[in-house]
């Protein structure tokens, strides 16, 4: 038995899945001030009478650190950054102090200029003096050489949690490097409080089961790496609905994904079955993060949009101003087009109510009540079609560096739709016109975040770098520095970073035998210097792509 | 979140699948270790800052500016079309307001590319900003352009290209001739008829730090540009008057390089050369980058950067102000010059002998300028090579009279058979002919 459980900000969804099939479902709604009390009142509801000894694992998906990131209840965090030369660095002062040393690596990982371990000791009196006890040290290029970030977080031994700028990733992106690493020692109290009160309670309940914890990436990993790496728990909730989609409507073409709401519609896209990420990470309030995520885009625009016309057309959300006008809302919204025209039936009392929005809005249209629905969806469609379109357009100018991909690269042209949420059935039809592919939508939709939540397999990505002529290798995110062969070949990297990252996948809980791994960059170059060939410099990237634990049962399926 | 003043549009294409040789200077790492600071740095998160890939430059985009013989099929690959493509993109997007600015990353270079292609010289076999100049004035009308070549070696190419044309000023600065490829640049090669003065050479001695080049622009090149108002100026960016540089002998610096495009202001720059590709480039793109996106560089340097030792000796102080005294003082009298340098002419030959260093090719050439009333006339190039080659080509000009267009064509069908190749370019028509 698998459990998924996903808490947005209104509700927390759950399921049982056992064999592939959806044995029981809940809904409830999210208490933002007790998370914690909400996520385990759901769960015991939703347990009631199942055999709790035969819960393989709980997938949970949750708001906790994303919640305590938006809502600035943080803890306060002491950053030492070291910035040596380049862009003028005041902008990356994110910690609650912030202290800027000397010194610098450059970009082949040379340390230019060393510690001054002076500054060093007068930052941890600072903090000391302020009473901050979670920190985050960040050094230009440290990821190609630790040696800084390792050396200060020596000295500041007595203090936890500290976060190196290396281990967050191995991407290039210095700011990126800073804020993520404040933000997972700024989110670390919070998530780790929140993971000793799952397991108190599941140890109360006499569940022992292993807990994994959903990614933005739409992948998961065990408590004991998300206790470490609190920031990947950030922005789970749309790669659940994404992999909730993918669990109920599998392909492996290029695709248009879509999660339509009460107040917002959530686009995904698939490559060949792959999802698209975000090129570096993923944004979270002020912050651009290394945080590898699923490129997700959220428009203001579902059932519960307010409609106004202005200047002659019609104009739907960004804004929800309440419930529909049918149900006693302020404002007529997509759901009371939908029940006018009997696509979605309800009651007389409501239908009348739903109606009556409609005459108004088309009154200043001359338009019928009927002829108004008709409009706010056909409406509805164009602008989703319109976003979509704009985003296709961005994501096929991603940059590109060599002429091979420029010239032959692969472009994103969608075959189909597949879409979930309220609107989804109504919805069907009209974008199956406007975008002239087909659509299809799963019958189980409204538990379908959750279901992807319990469905998901842990992901990993690392970046590797050699290179020959320092004859060094490194995979940041592994912490993994060493010395290598003069003859090391982008082979023997691809080689060793396809076995590194299967078992990264084991030590963040991947159970199955075999594991897909997959090199998504390789590059090697020559380097020279003067007329001589001194070494290579190879560069590997390989990932474990998000992937179901197993397949959904026919019976789900539309 | 950092937020650029000007919006500035980058195309970055290092092309790492491409090299003219495993070893060769221009090969797949040339940019490497600039895009890793550039991402290090977070360029890519700057607001205002946004990457484009390039274009594609079509057959018809290097005909407008080349005889490349026999054929342009024959002489350019990919990587030179994608190279001008991503230039011709940078300008676009300027043109089209989608950016204040641009700066085109792209490689191979193209400043030593003549009108007649034989091969590749200087690692250049087309000439990126000619093309892409040209390509620009069909789409978005005849803009006047002024190109500021700040690479250490002479724009021979870009010189050659536009000697006649008095709507592209031409203003190179770089290491003297006499001390290093390709040997041209002296002062008084200053244009043909329909554009003397219109083309001005700045060389400097070897040696030349901040303070020498910096003074340049403040003293001939600002001035020269405020008189000369163009709607566009280009830097056509070299970055081997780098200390690092390992093939020329200047003290330039990334610091020196972003306070210049600072000052310079210009709406794009292109890459040219520059192959201290580990010590050099890294840093002056991220200057160029950060001067042009108008945020703070002043904490730009490289690892070793020393700015007193880098300081340029009193003689180069000296030598240089009055390089730069003779040169404005030409420029300000160029009508002066104009006539006791040709006079009353009709034609005016120029007679060259063009090496191309990389593919080892001896071209010796004539090219004929008619001296026209009305218009900058049609001129002629006498080719031939020691691989057997003998073309004669003819241009005529964009601001061409009718009777110019009428005897270019003329020209053509009477031209013998006696050549290897007969070329046309027209234009004002926008066609290329050959037979």
């Amino acid at each position: 038995m698998i459990v998924g459980l996903d808490m947005g900000g209104t509700n927390i969804d759950g399921v049982i899945i056992e064999d592939g099939n959806i044995i029981n479902t809940i809904k409830k709604p999210t208490n933002r001030d007790d998370l914690f009390g909400s996520i385990w009142s759901t769960l015991k509801e939703l347990l009631t009478g199942y055999d709790k000894t035969k819960i393989d694992r709980i997938n949970l998906s949750t708001t906790v650190s994303t919640n305590a990131i938006v809502e600035n209840k943080t803890s306060s965090v002491g950053m030492i950054i070291q910035s040596g030369p380049g862009i003028a660095n005041d902008f990356l002062a994110c910690g609650d102090e912030n202290v800027f040393i000397s010194g610098y690596v450059d970009h082949r990982g040379n340390v230019i200029e060393g510690l001054n371990l002076s500054e060093v000791k007068n930052a941890v009196k600072l903090f000391k003096k302020k009473n901050i006890d979670s920190f985050a040290v960040v050094t230009k290029f440290s990821t190609r050489n630790p040696e800084n970030e390792i050396r200060i977080k020596e000295i500041l031994e007595n203090f936890s949690p500290i976060t190196m700028g290396h281990t967050v990733s191995g991407k290039l992106s210095f700011p990126r490097r800073v804020y993520t690493s404040y933000l997972n020692s700024a989110v670390h109290s919070t998530f780790n409080d929140f993971a000793a009160n799952i397991k108190k309670s599941m140890e109360i309940e006499g569940i022992n089961a292993l807990i994994f914890i959903l990614k933005a990436d739409g992948g998961t990993m065990n408590m004991n790496t998300a206790e470490e790496k609190p920031v990947e728990t950030i922005l789970s909730g749309p790669a659940a609905s994404f992999m909730g989609i993918t669990a109920m409507l599998p392909t492996d073409k290029d695709a248009i994904l879509l999660d339509v709401g009460g107040t917002t519609t959530d686009i995904f896209f698939l490559a060949d079955g792959v999802p698209l990420f975000e090129p570096l990470g993923i944004k979270i309030g002020k912050y651009n993060t290394l945080v590898r995520a699923i490129y997700s885009v959220s428009i203001g625009l579902g059932g519960d949009s307010s409609i106004n016309i202005k200047n002659g057309k019609v104009k739907i959300g960004p804004k929800r101003e309440g419930k529909p006008y049918a149900f006693g809302g302020p404002q007529p919204t997509p759901t009371d087009a939908m029940i006018t025209l009997e696509l979605i039936g309800y009651d007389h009392d409501y239908k009348k109510k739903a109606h009556e929005s409609m005459s108004l809005l088309g009154k200043e249209l001359n338009l019928s009540a009927e002829d108004m629905a008709k409009l706010v969806l056909e409406t509805m469609g164009n602008m989703i079609k319109y976003k979509i379109d704009k985003l296709l357009e961005k994501i096929n100018s991603q940059p590109v560096y060599t002429i091979k991909e420029l010239l032959y690269g692969k472009k994103l042209e969608p075959k189909l739709i597949n879409i979930i949420g309220g609107p989804a059935e109504v919805l069907t039809p009209i974008l199956k016109d406007k975008f002239n592919l087909p659509c299809y939508y799963p019958e189980n939709y409204h538990v379908a975040n959750a279901v992807g939540a319990a469905l998901a397999r842990p992901t990993a990505e690392i970046t590797m770098h050699v290179d020959t002529s320092k004859k060094t290798l490194s995979v940041p995110e592994l912490e993994i520095y060493e010395k290598v062969d003069r003859n090391y070949s982008l082979n023997f990297a691809k080689e060793r970073a396809l076995r590194l990252i299967k078992e990264s996948a084991i030590s963040i809980g991947e159970t199955k035998d075999e594991i897909d791994a997959e090199i998504i960059e390789e590059n090697s170059f020559n380097m020279v210097r003067g007329f001589y060939t001194t070494g290579k410099d190879i560069r590997v990237k390989a990932q474990i792509k998000p992937g179901l634990i197993h397949q959904l049962g026919g019976d789900n399926n539309a | 979140m950092l937020k650029a003043k000007n919006r500035l549009g980058l195309v970055f294409f290092p092309a790492f699948d491409w090299a003219i040789s495993p070893t060769h200077p221009e090969r797949e790492e040339r940019l490497l270790y600039t895009r890793d600071q550039l991402f290090e740095e977070g360029i890519e998160d700057i607001e205002g800052v946004e990457f484009f890939n390039p274009i594609v430059a079509d057959e018809k985009d290097i005909e407008r500016v080349h005889f490349c013989v026999p054929d342009v099929k024959s002489r350019v690959t990919q990587s030179h079309l994608i190279s001008a493509g991503g230039a011709i993109k940078a300008l676009q997007m300027i043109l089209e307001n989608k950016v204040d600015k641009s700066f085109a990353l792209t490689r191979p270079p193209g400043h030593h590319a003549h009108r007649v292609v034989y091969g590749d010289r200087g690692f250049c076999i087309i000439n990126i900003e000619a093309v892409m100049l040209e390509r620009i004035r069909q789409e978005y009308g005849n803009l006047r352009v002024a190109i500021v070549d700040t690479d250490c070696h002479h724009g021979d190419g870009t010189q050659d290209i536009f000697w006649n044309d008095k709507d592209t000023l031409f203003i190179s600065f770089h290491q003297d001739g006499r001390t290093l490829y390709p040997g041209t640049g002296s002062i008084d090669e200053f244009g043909g008829p329909g554009g003397y003065g219109y083309n001005i050479n700045i060389p400097l001695p070897p040696g030349t730090g901040e303070d020498g080049f910096l003074y340049v622009l403040d003293n001939v090149v600002m001035p020269i540009l405020d008189e000369y108002n163009p709607d566009i100026i280009i830097n056509s960016a070299g970055q081997d008057n780098h200390y690092t540089d390992p093939i020329t002998h200047m003290n330039f610096t990334a610091q020196g390089y972003a306070e210049l495009n600072y000052r310079l202001n210009p709406h794009m720059a292109v890459l040219e050369g520059g192959y201290s590709i580990e010590g050099a480039l890294p840093y002056v793109n991220l200057g160029i980058i950060l001067a042009m996106a108008g945020l703070d560089y002043s904490n730009v340097h490289e690892p070793d950067y020393n700015k007193e030792k880098l300081r340029q000796s009193r003689d180069i102080t000296e030598y240089v102000k009055k390089v730069c005294e003779l040169v404005y003082s030409r420029w300000k009298n160029k009508d002066g010059l104009r006539l006791k340098d040709l006079g009353n002419a009709t034609h005016i030959d120029r007679q060259r002998q063009i090496y191309y260093d990389t593919d080892g090719i001896l071209e010796n050439q004539v090219q004929n300028f008619k001296v026209c009333k009305k218009c900058s006339g049609i001129n002629t190039i006498d080719s031939r090579n020691d691989k057997g080659y003998h073309i004669f080509a003819i241009t005529i000009p964009r601001d061409a009279c009718n009777s110019c267009v009428d005897e270019g064509h003329r020209l053509y069908k009477n031209t013998p058979n006696s050549f290897t190749n007969v070329y046309l370019q027209d234009r004002v028509n926008d066609e290329f002919y050959a037979k």
